[in-house]
């Protein structure tokens, strides 16, 4: 018997730790003890923003579907979400999964489950697009296109073999290259569409995606850097080069994947810069500089309004042009911490 | 010149921003009860991170409430600089509406995440030039 002030954490380990160590003696997971409050923080943020598809009126896209896209646009729409189910899917049955063996804290665990549902969430929407819009036959011509698409394979793998490798760190740079670099040459076309009007129930779906993505681009890029500081300046100079040298092979494929569905269209050089801009998010997530320079990231600002409407207007007082002074008009927040 | 408030979470994202800057700044700590409340004396700029998704009444920190909620520290608020993340739409940079909104002074600039080396160099230019125009009327009270 253990006295009772000897601290569980220090004489019992969490359920993962069972493969190596199966004699140790299994705690529960107590939210009443929280050691980084971030985790709380944002499993708090994420179950309040948890949503389902089928809360989004997708058929009133049904009309715009048939009648204003052209077939070029409605195949181009359908592999390009059968592309965005395939990252997802590796997200929702890895990507996450392989984190909670590496969590610092046993609430950081808990976190994960909740990030790898709504991954599985995410690829289940694609799905409500297509079953909403399209038919059978053309779903399944979009996986059949998937799975033979070579460098869609390559973009997949490239993260996978991070995945099921042996430093937590590099599967945390993995997840985070894939949540801020791949997924967003397809979030582009459903915001290119909305500035068209086409699709905007899409876009809407695609907009509470987008909110989950950056909490958990957020979150493990917040652990990686925790994890980081454990390590000796050269591992971290290592783990530099690793996260700049995985960058670059994912933004190289991520043209060539891309440029094969954007070029016929005349897209990719807006793809492209929507792609960098994201790239160097992710990399400020990890906390490290951008890759890229101001003019390359210099996102069309009918995406970037359609991303976050009011984010291309001027908020920079400091130039003293057009309508800058922006005071901020009432909110509806609670007024219950605010003495004055 | 006057000063520069900001806050950060343990992410240390806003710190590495306004480290950049390279002027001189007093953090609203994360834990205002265990480690005092700053009491500021003259006209500063309010660096603040949104905290994105869930409730929108949740956008401004709490510490930093707690801070404004001192009104000495209120009336020498002279404008609020956000930083946040595009990815939560009409949400991005909220806190510094919020705020705006609540002590009438002007938001200044956003910025996502860590900030640009372009933003460090608008605030830090920006910074000088709003002391300066301000310069006559700093000691006052915000209106």
């Amino acid at each position: 018997m253990t006295t009772s002030t000897t601290p569980l954490t220090e004489i019992s380990v969490t359920p993962p730790s069972y493969r190596h160590d199966p004699a140790a003696r299994l705690r529960p997971v107590n939210w009443n003890r929280v050691t980084d409050e971030k985790d709380l923080e944002v499993w708090n943020r994420l179950t309040a923003n948890f949503w389902l598809p089928e809360k989004v009126p997708l058929s009133n896209d049904v009309n715009a579907w048939q009648q204003r896209l052209t077939a070029e646009e409605r195949t181009l729409t359908m592999r390009v979400f059968t592309g965005l189910t395939m990252l997802d899917t590796v997200q929702a049955t890895v990507g996450e999964i392989v984190q909670i063996q590496d969590a610092r804290t046993e609430h950081e665990e808990a976190v994960y489950t909740n990030i790898a549902f709504m991954q599985a969430v995410h690829a289940r929407s694609y799905s409500s697009v297509f079953s909403t819009l399209s038919n059978t036959p053309e779903i399944d011509d979009a996986y059949r296109w998937a799975v033979d698409n070579d460098v869609l394979q390559q973009r997949c793998k490239t993260v996978l073999k991070h995945y099921y490798g042996n430093d937590p760190l590099k599967r945390k740079v993995a997840s985070t290259l894939l949540s801020s670099l791949l997924l967003y040459a397809g979030f582009y076309l459903p915001l290119h569409f909305s500035t068209h009007a086409l699709l905007t129930n899409t876009a809407d779906m695609i907009r509470l995606i987008l909110r989950d993505k950056a909490v958990h681009g957020y979150y493990s890029g917040y652990k990686y850097q925790r994890g980081l500081e454990k390590r000796t300046a050269a591992e971290r100079e290592e783990m530099r080069e690793f996260t700049y040298d995985l960058l670059e092979e994912l933004y190289r494929l991520e043209l060539r994947y891309s440029g094969e569905l954007y070029e016929p269209l005349g897209l990719m050089d807006d793809v492209a810069v929507f792609v960098r801009y994201n790239a160097d998010k992710a990399l400020m997530n990890l906390g490290y500089p951008a890759r890229f320079s101001a003019e390359e990231t210099e996102v069309n600002p009918e995406i970037l309004a359609a991303l976050s409407p009011g984010a291309d207007e001027n908020h920079d007082f400091f130039s003293g042009s057009g309508s800058s002074y922006v005071m901020g008009k009432a909110e509806d927040t609670a007024d219950d911490d605010w003495d004055f | 010149m006057s000063g520069l408030v900001y806050f950060s979470s343990v992410s240390e994202n806003t710190r590495r921003f306004v480290e950049k800057l390279g002027l001189p700044a007093t953090r609203i700590p994360l834990y205002p009860r265990r480690d005092g409340m700053p009491l500021v004396t003259e006209p500063y700029v309010l660096v603040v991170p949104t905290y994105g998704g869930g409730e929108r009444a949740g956008a401004v920190p709490k510490q930093v409430i707690r801070f404004l909620n001192v009104e000495a520290n209120r009336v020498l608020l002279r404008g609020v600089i956000a930083s946040g993340n595009t990815n939560f739409g009409a949400d991005y940079c909220l806190a510094g509406r919020v705020i705006s909104a609540k002590c009438g002074v002007p938001e200044l600039y956003r910025f996502e995440l860590l900030g640009t080396d372009r933003d460090v160099r608008a605030v830090r230019e920006g910074l000088r030039e709003f002391w300066t125009r301000h310069s006559s009327t700093a000691g006052r009270p915000a209106a």
